[in-house]
């Protein structure tokens, strides 16, 4: 079976997900993202590469920075962009989410970004539409339940290219609430695909999944021997809302022993970057003085995040 | 036999230079285009740093035949606004590339003025474009592709490849 997110010529045809993916077509979208970073210098940030295009996002989950630079992004490429919030609309009044699909691809419709709480909704959505013929529009994973979150495993890429320049000797650690961490399954899949050597995660047993040393990674329960030496540090955001069940004692006590602190800080090489992937919980997964200090890179990172998605956007809708 | 595309960069240089206003700014069009415009720029001694220029986000046909893969950044190191400015190409051909030129060089401000130099006009026209100066014209029969390559001692020569 062809993968469903290439298409006969081998090209990207959605973005699900980047468990599967050929290394080339990751470099490509990083190769491609490079020289979108240089329109939001200019007096007109508008390329006409989507020109006609509409852009639907939907999003069944709340979300605003991902939303936001999606919609930015798909703007700089002047298109035209709908969103939807969907907890106000039709789903809201029964309506099934291909039934919504089919509505929305009736208006026309070329690309749709959808983030959605359940697993696999935008594999359903591809896979629909290939069912009926409507092989011309195009999905976009912004985010699905514990899955994948593949233009944030991206751009996060693109952020350690930007600083590292490579990735052949790098060492680097995904801290935090592993488990329910679409993102970090992203960077996972990503890192090893792009040849990084060492993978880490660190975390309390009860925020790392079992087997996730079967995807090629070193497990630390220890904060301070996980980040001895890494080049990387990336951080996850404590997952309150999908929390069910006492898997955590407080927020203060995940703080003192697996909150990023200048302190722990200090383990890995002077010369590392620390990211997250935001919302930020401070206090809790990052001390202010690093979120604000000189190794963070989180705001480039949304910035880097919009050349991404355009990078991905134009490669789908010219592919 | 194909003309030595350095002796034509210098000719080409010496058709720019009177009366070049001094604010003028060069842009190269990637990649042939800059290689030209590099040559162009050193001769004529000009102040306003070289733009460069790669038209793929702008092209005509990215819905037929999607992006290039190995996109290079445009780089206009100047104020574009009430400035002349010329557009720097190695082969003109069907014009369509000059067209994506002047479209991106309008997002990045008003210039004064814009005129076209290419080392090699090769005639098929597909749109109302017309350089000033042309180091010089040349047929060469479709679907042939007439191309300025580097050689590693960055000697610039024209070649003559099927398309």
């Amino acid at each position: 079976m062809r993968n469903p997110q290439l298409n006969r010529n081998g090209g990207l045809q959605h973005l699900l997900t980047i468990d599967g993916l050929p290394p080339e077509i990751l470099t490509a979208i990083l190769d491609t993202a490079a020289p979108f970073t240089e329109v939001a210098e200019r007096e007109v940030k508008k390329l006409p590469l989507l020109r006609g295009k509409s852009v639907f996002n939907l999003f069944f989950e709340s979300s605003t920075r991902t939303r936001t630079t999606f919609e930015i992004a798909a703007k700089r490429l002047s298109a035209d962009v709908i969103n939807l919030n969907i907890s106000t609309s039709s789903t809201s009044k029964g309506e099934t989410l291909l039934d919504t699909v089919d509505n929305l691809s009736a208006m026309q419709a070329d690309m749709f970004v959808v983030r959605h709480a359940s697993s696999g909704a935008p594999f359903l959505i591809a896979q629909h539409l290939a069912a009926m013929g409507l092989e011309h529009i195009h999905v976009i994973n912004a985010g699905d339940g514990r899955h994948a979150h593949p233009t944030q495993g991206l751009l996060d890429m693109y952020t350690i290219r930007h600083y590292k320049q490579s990735f052949a000797n790098l060492v680097v650690a995904i801290v935090g609430d592993v488990l329910h961490s679409r993102v970090a399954r992203s960077q996972i899949h990503a890192l090893i695909a792009l040849g990084v050597p060492e993978v880490r995660v660190i975390g309390p047993k009860t925020l790392i999944p079992t087997d996730v040393d079967k995807l090629g990674v070193r497990v630390f329960h220890d904060m301070r021997a996980g980040l001895r030496d890494v080049d990387v540090v990336m951080m996850l955001r404590l997952q309150n809302e999908r929390m069910q069940g006492a898997l955590l004692p407080s927020p203060q006590e995940f703080f003192k022993y697996y909150g990023l602190t200048a302190d722990k800080l200090e383990c890995a090489r002077p010369d590392a970057i620390v990211m997250h992937p935001g919302p930020m919980n401070r206090g809790v997964e990052i001390d202010s003085a690093v979120a604000d200090g000189p190794h963070a890179v989180i705001l480039p990172q949304v910035t880097f995040g919009i050349a991404v998605r355009m990078a991905v956007m134009s490669m789908l809708a010219g592919g | 036999m194909l003309p030595d595309a350095e002796r034509l960069c210098g000719a080409l240089a010496e058709s720019l230079r009177p009366g070049l206003p001094p604010d003028t700014a060069l842009v190269g069009i990637h990649t042939g285009g800059v290689w030209v415009a590099e040559r162009l720029h050193a001769a004529l001694g000009l102040k306003t740093p070289l733009g460069r220029l790669d038209v793929s986000f702008y092209r005509d046909d990215f819905s037929r035949s999607g992006l290039h893969p190995q996109i290079k950044s445009s780089d206009i190191p100047f104020e574009v606004n009430d400035r002349p400015i010329i557009i720097v190409d190695d082969v003109l051909y069907t014009g369509r590339t000059i067209r994506a030129a002047m479209n991106e060089i309008f997002d990045y401000g008003r210039p004064a003025r814009v005129d076209l130099a290419v080392l090699i006009d090769r005639g098929g026209r597909e749109l109302p474009i017309c350089p000033r100066w042309t180091a010089q014209a040349l047929q060469v029969e479709p679907g042939r592709n007439l191309q300025l390559e580097r050689g590693e001692a960055g000697i610039l020569t024209l070649r003559l490849i099927d398309a």
